[in-house]
């Protein structure tokens, strides 16, 4: 796996994780794996496998219903609810159906996790126009989610991930909605980011996208999840 | 408190809709409450000091004719004098027919049967407050020195009256209480129903690593506005109400009972009110929120 600082406290470690949602049968059964500082990782397996269910607890929008989750040298089982949004701040997500905002403007949602975690307004109008023009949306810093097109929504959200300069960026298939040129740009802003420091989990369908870049997956099946280097 | 960006889209809910107006009718109805809560300390207070610091002598009329109008003329003063040697009296003084009629005209008017009528001469009697007056050892020398004098101390009928003033004021009190208590139900179901309609969104800022504190602000400063501005309306809806009361209350000069009005502290009160209920609305939102919110993930 392409990790860096090998020697430090691993960004994730998953140990014996076991999730079922309320009394139905276990989506993710004895999972383990780690993910260190720097690390870049695909996760790969067909619809349905838990892939956006390990990406769940992954962004602290579940607790695991056995076995050991550590995010950032923290085990999830001591964490209280006032611990959470320090460490969520360091989580960048993009998530499958985007969840932008549809009453706030693009740049508005983007700028949503600076001003949440009190960044000065006078940085926030600095970087969230620059990174909108970066990924393509220079034409709709002002335009609000529903008259945005599938892709332009996507880029949003991905903006959004990315603002904050995350330690931990988990994507949810990033790249299904944009066409191959703007998915390859996406993926070197993602390489850039890893570059910088912050561990990447990107969920994907998208087997040549898979292909071209050479990083290990994280490969779910009935359950389980296998290490592929 | 008042920050005007919001990420949760509040403004469309329907609590936003029905919010303000019924603020504004417990508003209206706290500042009637209010504002008779502060006529009847006003009332209580002036029986309070006429208990206290007056008392009246009535002397009796006996016989007619000249002698005896001279004799009765006689009687009274004789009976002012005795009082205005007493210790504790600081004056009194008797009452001139004219006014005595005056008194009598709500019930007899003012033709010459009042004029015709032997009425008995009545002292007002005013007492020292730094000092406690015997009130029944003077009785008996009044009557020792003119014995168709008698002593009405109003005390004891006026202590029915504060108790019922104080029993009313209470019960304004209570109302107030009640209004208040219904306000903060009414902003805790509405606040309820906002964080059910917008748990996506509440969702989606926690997991960007928004505080509960955070959430529970711009709930909060939400209702704030709609109390003031719900608060605000009330009380220009209760300002003629409260005309028609103040003028009725000024209007009782004259009468059995004393001019009556709320005074500064009353107006200030009255002021206020539209502030109170945006503050118990911007309390009760953001306790609930904090309070639901503690119960997820």
């Amino acid at each position: 796996m392409a990790e860096r600082g090998d020697e430090r406290e691993p960004v994730v470690v998953v140990d014996g994780v076991s999730l079922r949602y309320g009394s139905g049968p276990e989506v993710l059964s004895d999972v383990g794996f780690r993910l260190a500082r720097g690390a870049f990782a695909f996760l790969t397996g067909p619809s349905g496998a838990g892939k956006s269910s390990l990406l769940r607890l992954l962004y602290l929008a579940q607790r695991p219903s056995r076995g050991r989750l550590r995010l950032f040298g923290r085990d999830m089982a001591a964490l209280s609810r006032r611990d959470l949004p320090r460490l969520r701040r360091r989580i960048g997500v993009v998530f499958q159906d985007f969840r932008l905002l549809d009453h706030l403007t693009a740049t508005e949602n983007v700028a949503l996790p600076l001003r949440i975690a009190g960044v000065p307004e006078a940085e926030v109008r600095r970087h969230v126009p620059e990174l909108l023009r970066w990924v393509g949306l220079a034409e709709h810093l002002e335009t609000r989610p529903p008259l945005l097109s599938g892709g332009q929504k996507q880029r949003v959200a991905i903006a959004r991930a990315v603002i904050g300069r995350p330690d931990l960026l988990l994507a949810d298939e990033p790249t299904g909605n944009v066409d191959d040129a703007i998915a390859l740009r996406l993926m070197y802003l993602f390489e850039e980011l890893n570059k910088l420091g912050t561990t990447v989990v990107i969920a994907t369908h998208n087997q040549s996208l898979v292909e071209r870049f050479p990083h290990p997956r994280l490969h779910i099946g009935g359950g389980q999840v296998q290490v592929v280097a | 408190m008042l920050r005007r960006r919001s990420d949760l889209p509040l403004g469309h809910d329907p609590a936003s809709r029905f919010l303000p107006w019924l603020v504004a009718v417990m508003v209206l109805l706290a500042a009637l409450a209010t504002a008779t809560v502060f006529l009847l300390r006003d009332l209580e207070r002036q029986w309070r000091q006429d208990a206290a610091g007056t008392l009246t002598v009535q002397v009796l009329p006996a016989g007619s004719g000249s002698d005896a109008e001279a004799d009765f003329a006689a009687r009274v003063a004789a009976a002012v004098a005795l009082l205005e040697s007493t210790p504790g009296v600081a004056a009194a003084r008797p009452l001139p027919r004219a006014e005595a009629a005056a008194l009598l005209e709500p019930w007899l008017g003012d033709g010459a049967l009042v004029e015709q009528l032997p009425l008995p001469a009545l002292i007002d009697v005013r007492l020292d407050a730094e000092l406690r007056m015997d009130l029944e050892a003077l009785a008996a020398r009044l009557r020792a020195a003119v014995p168709e004098a008698t002593v009405d101390d109003h005390r004891t009928w006026m202590q029915g009256l504060i108790a019922l003033g104080g029993t009313l004021e209470t019960l304004g009190l209570a109302a107030l209480a009640l209004m208040g208590g219904a306000l903060t139900l009414t902003v805790v179901y509405a606040t309820r129903t906002g964080l059910a309609i917008h748990r996506d969104i509440i969702d989606l800022l926690h997991l960007v690593g928004a505080r509960d504190a955070y959430i529970a602000a711009q709930f909060a400063g939400h209702s704030l506005r709609l109390g003031l501005a719900g608060g605000a309306l009330g009380l220009v809806l209760a300002a003629p109400a409260l005309g028609v009361l103040l003028m009725k209350a000024r209007a009782l000069e004259g009468g059995l009972l004393p001019p009556l009005a709320v005074g500064a502290a009353g107006w200030t009160t009255l002021a206020l009110l539209p502030l109170a209920a945006a503050l118990i609305a911007w309390a009760t939102a953001r306790l609930t929120v904090r309070h639901v919110l503690a119960r997820m993930f």
